[in-house]
């Protein structure tokens, strides 16, 4: 309503004003919504895609191996299922590689359901289509595969954690990508942290010459905006060719190698996420006050007294927040592992850094670039491990932040 | 102890600190490599560009003019590489900005207090999912909705379409949160100034606190574009493998960064020709990116609105 | 003591914040074309009472209000009001001077074109630079940014911002408490000069600038147990600077409160 409408130099405008605000508000929480949806539904889509039913055809019912189900045979019984249907040769290799003794239930079982039932997937379909449409799925499989059986089949399962690489979708897990990333992750954070926390120190409380503080800062800042595969290309250069004979281990006795190596991985990481370690750094001795500074001069100490003694342990949240937050950045990068050479198929564990190595998100990429849907399932199931990981770390940056920020 | 047992003047005298300095050094050291680090991929990028430009193959009006990039036959034009680049960050931006932008400006001025703080956080955690998860997306999920929408025929397995979308979806909550962060910066007293005039919260938002915030935001936007043209796995998964000059979203086509993962990802020898082209590419894609970075960082210095 | 016909009025007008209590029970008149000023302590809820005069409260969460706040006939807190019509009608001058990061033509000429006005613009804004004591400083310079003026030119430009929607009431928040001695003393000239055709309702921590510039005082202090701000005293300005009849007003303007 208006209080003068009559008189007034200014025309009633306020009713098509306030239908404007308000569409303009709904466009902005429909914005958001939109942005959010997105969002879940890639959660979701991953999420849905880690269960779900599956068909499968046998070579041996498992029904006409043994009277009860296979799952609860005892270990010495699927050995000796497994020595009367396969050849004897094929045993003998087995037993070389690891003698049956010292394998696990589990392995046994593994191989019975390869080398005996040899049980192959057919198709997979994702958890909400398995629930919703049933009862289509089980005609299709009728009509396309009339021997194969539907069945649930859990891709997410506490043995995907510990099972290596393999061609057959159902034996294959991250232990190889897992252990790859975590010594990577390992090697660069010894390399990057020190060398990062150094360089927030003599940023923060030693440059002095204005000039060069600038160009160090503004170098820092570039290269916190430079893509992540470039990285990848300098690290090509540089670490695999030029320096091969050290990021082999060939200058340190280790012969059959190349550069393609964990160490060089990560020392390409390391370069990649130091700017991250520097700038959360310095923030955080930057936030150190300074009369605890010129407290301890005036005690009498000298500057790395100072900073080691005083400003360190109080910056120190500020910084391991800082960098647990890089962590997760170097533990989710892919693009210039590819480039520097990770190996996208390898079954031996990595041993040390000079070893051929892949990652988690290596493997991801590698398993969603397969055609066949069974791999896509395991690309997500993988993809749970990795942001369960990330979320375990993003946790402990805001638990350490809260926990150690809070003393003195 | 009395005081004249210490001689004052050699208490005072300036004492030599071998191991202040040593530690001083291996400081100074660490601060340098990242100036190293740079210095690295400039002459790395440069080297084996030059090589690439230096073979009798390779000329680099070829390489800016060209739409054909053929190693095989001796090809070696930019267009392809660089068009499907445009093309997945143009898309990804007309996602983004829009999207971006309407989140930012709900966050900072609509949401209540206690949606801000939930919102913004799960943003944060949001932007650090790594890309690769992203691409997973654009190839499972992105693609066989298009395909449903547009029909089989018209959409390829491989498209840019996808994965600019998706690629958007990534660098949405980047552009959200930086954007807000500028929008938040703008003085309350601008608002109530506004509102006391009669304005409506969308004249409020829109007509004052967008303008002023606007150095922010366009930093943020660049920033966003910088980063859309270095992704690489979400069109490595999603875009296709194989250079093709095509303006149609909906073929495959593939970008630097995915032609740069795809040829140094198999078995490379080094100096050969392909060897040294991904280089050339990396430094098409650096001066890119670090045109935006240095464009994107004077804006925020130079158009820095000062509220005292 | 009560005005006749005034131009707004507060009636038992109790503020609440969330669960804390700001302003409680305050009763306020203001007659047309006479300044009528807000002195106390600070933290005794000027600022909160002035902003309830035209709805600027609303804009922070979780506040509640009882009582009426009237302006002619209209209790603004009627369902049926509109907020931004208020504002319009009723404008605001805040602390600090606070234009638009825009061209000094623009800061004025924005709300008045927001409004829906029909006139000739560059008279509009040459008008209220005019009535602001502005315009000669400024004539020459209208595309150049508010930002590079000075604060009390800032705070002149503001108050011709203010009255470009040609409002009735005009609000001021302390307005020269960021100002040097001599730009407060030219507001406070432009003040006597906009009672001829405005109403306006200041706040000042200021007790000269009470006396030298207004016609009614109203004196605000918190209640006994601490808790809101309310009003102890009202009446004519020199009435109550002479012979104040409450006293902790008597202590107040004669600098013995803490």
């Amino acid at each position: 309503m208006s209080f003068d409408p009559e008189r007034s130099n200014f025309a009633p405008t306020l009713r098509s004003r306030r239908t404007w605000a308000r569409i303009g508000r709904w466009l902005f929480i429909a914005a958001t919504v939109v942005a959010l949806a997105a969002l879940m539904m890639m959660l979701y889509n991953v999420a849905t895609s880690t269960v779900g039913l599956v068909a499968v055809e046998y070579e041996r019912e498992p029904s006409t191996l043994v009277e009860q189900p296979l799952e609860e045979v005892s270990k010495e019984e699927l050995v000796a299922l497994l020595q009367a249907n396969i050849s004897a040769g094929l045993f003998r290799r087995l037993e070389h590689d690891q003698p049956f003794a010292t394998r696990s239930r589990e392995t046994v079982y593994d191989l019975v359901i390869e080398h005996v039932v040899a049980e192959t997937i057919v198709r997979s379909w994702p958890l909400d289509k398995s629930l919703v449409d049933r009862a289509a799925i089980e005609a299709e499989i009728a009509a396309d595969y009339p021997t194969a059986r539907v069945r649930f089949h859990a891709w997410l399962q506490p043995q995907f954690l510990t099972r290596s690489m393999s061609s057959n979708p159902e034996q294959a897990g991250v232990r190889t990508a897992l252990l790859g990333s975590l010594w990577m992750v390992l090697i660069t954070m010894l390399l990057a942290f020190p060398i990062g926390v150094g360089s927030a120190i003599y940023l923060e409380e030693y440059a002095s010459d204005t000039l060069l503080n600038s160009i160090l800062q503004s170098n820092i800042n570039n290269l916190a905006g430079i893509p992540s595969i470039i990285y990848g290309m300098l690290g090509l250069a540089i670490f695999v060719r030029t320096l091969e004979p050290y990021t082999s281990g060939a200058a340190f006795g280790v012969l059959d190698g190349n550069g393609r190596t964990i160490l060089s991985a990560s020392l390409t990481m390391a370069l990649l996420i130091l700017p991250i370690i520097i700038v959360s750094a310095q923030e955080a001795i930057r936030a150190v006050p300074q009369s605890i500074r010129l407290a301890s001069y005036g005690l009498g100490a000298t500057r790395w007294q100072t900073t080691w003694y005083q400003v360190l342990p109080v910056a120190m949240p500020g910084i391991l927040t800082g960098t647990i937050l890089a962590m997760s950045r170097a533990i989710g990068e892919t693009a210039p592992l590819i480039v520097v050479g990770a190996s996208t198929f390898i079954v031996s564990d990595p041993t040390g850094p000079f070893s051929k190595f892949t990652v988690l998100p290596i493997q991801i990429y590698q398993w969603t670039s397969r055609p066949q849907a069974e791999f896509r399932h395991l690309a997500a199931t993988a993809i749970v491990v990795l942001l369960v990981l990330l979320l375990t770390l993003n946790a402990t940056a805001v638990l350490v932040r809260q926990r150690l920020g809070r003393l003195p | 102890m009395g005081v004249d047992n210490f001689p004052p003047m050699l208490v005072l005298r300036r004492r030599s600190r071998p191991g202040e300095w040593l530690i001083q050094g291996f400081l100074l050291l660490c601060a340098l490599l990242s100036i190293l680090t740079t210095l690295g991929i400039v002459v790395v990028l440069g080297r084996e560009s030059w090589l690439f430009f230096g073979d009798e193959a390779v000329t680099l009006s070829e390489f800016l003019t060209s739409t054909t990039w053929q190693p095989a036959i001796g090809h070696f034009g930019v267009w392809p590489l660089l068009n499907a680049t445009l093309m997945t960050t143009t898309i990804a931006m007309l996602v983004a900005i829009p999207l971006g932008l309407g989140v930012a400006i709900y966050l900072s001025e609509y949401a209540a207090p206690h949606v801000h703080d939930f919102l913004k956080p799960t943003l944060e955690v949001l932007a650090g999912i790594p890309t690769v998860v992203y691409g997973y997306f654009a190839l499972t999920f992105m693609t066989p909705l298009l395909q449903n929408l547009f029909g089989r025929e018209t959409v390829e397995i491989y498209n840019t379409a996808s994965a600019g979308l998706v690629m958007g979806i990534m660098i949405l909550p980047l552009i959200a949160s930086l954007s807000e962060d500028a929008l938040r910066a703008v003085p309350r007293s601008l608002r109530e100034a506004a509102y006391a005039l009669g304005a409506t919260p969308l004249e409020t938002s829109t007509q004052v606190v967008l303008p002023a915030a606007l150095s922010g935001i366009s930093a943020a936007i660049i920033l966003g574009i910088s980063r859309a043209i270095g992704e690489t796995m979400i069109v490595s998964i999603a875009a296709g493998a194989g250079p093709s000059f095509t303006l149609n979203p909906f073929e495959a086509a593939e970008t630097m960064t995915g032609h740069i993962a795809r040829i140094s990802g198999g078995d490379l020898s080094y100096n050969t020709i392909d060897y040294n082209s991904i280089f050339a590419l990396g430094m098409t894609l650096f001066i890119f990116t670090f045109s935006l970075n240095l464009i994107s960082r004077i804006i925020v210095e130079r158009f820095r609105e000062v509220y005292e | 003591m009560l005005i006749e016909n005034p131009l707004m009025e507060a009636r038992q007008v109790t503020l609440y914040y969330g669960a804390s209590e700001a302003l409680r029970d305050v009763t306020l008149q203001a007659a047309p074309h006479q300044i009528t000023a807000l002195i106390g302590p600070s933290g005794c809820g000027k600022s909160t009472m002035l902003r309830c005069f035209n709805r600027m409260n609303d804009l922070i969460p979780h506040v509640r209000l009882s009582g009426q706040i009237l302006y002619r006939t209209h209790d603004l807190y009627h369902p049926d009001i509109d907020p931004v019509e208020v504002r319009r009608k009723i404008g605001m001058v805040f602390q600090k001077p606070n234009p638009f990061p825009k061209s000094i033509y623009e800061n004025v000429a924005w709300g008045a074109r927001l409004n829906g006005y029909r006139g000739n613009m560059d008279e509009l804004v040459e008008r209220c630079l005019r009535q602001a004591a502005l315009w000669d400083e400024v004539q020459d310079q209208l595309r150049k940014s508010a930002l590079a003026l000075s604060g009390g030119q800032q705070q002149r430009l503001c108050i011709a911002r203010t009255i470009a929607t040609e409002p009735e009431v005009i609000l001021m928040d302390e307005p020269c408490s960021a100002l040097d001695p001599i730009a407060t003393l030219r507001i406070e000239d432009l003040m006597r000069e906009l009672k001829e055709r405005y109403t306006i309702i200041i706040v000042t921590h200021n007790m000269q600038q009470a006396a030298r510039v207004s016609d009614y005082t109203a004196m605000m202090m918190l209640t006994d147990d601490r808790a809101a701000g309310t009003i102890i005293e009202f009446g004519e300005t020199q009435r109550l600077f002479t012979t104040p009849s409450d006293r902790r007003t008597e202590d107040y303007i004669t600098g013995r409160f803490g």
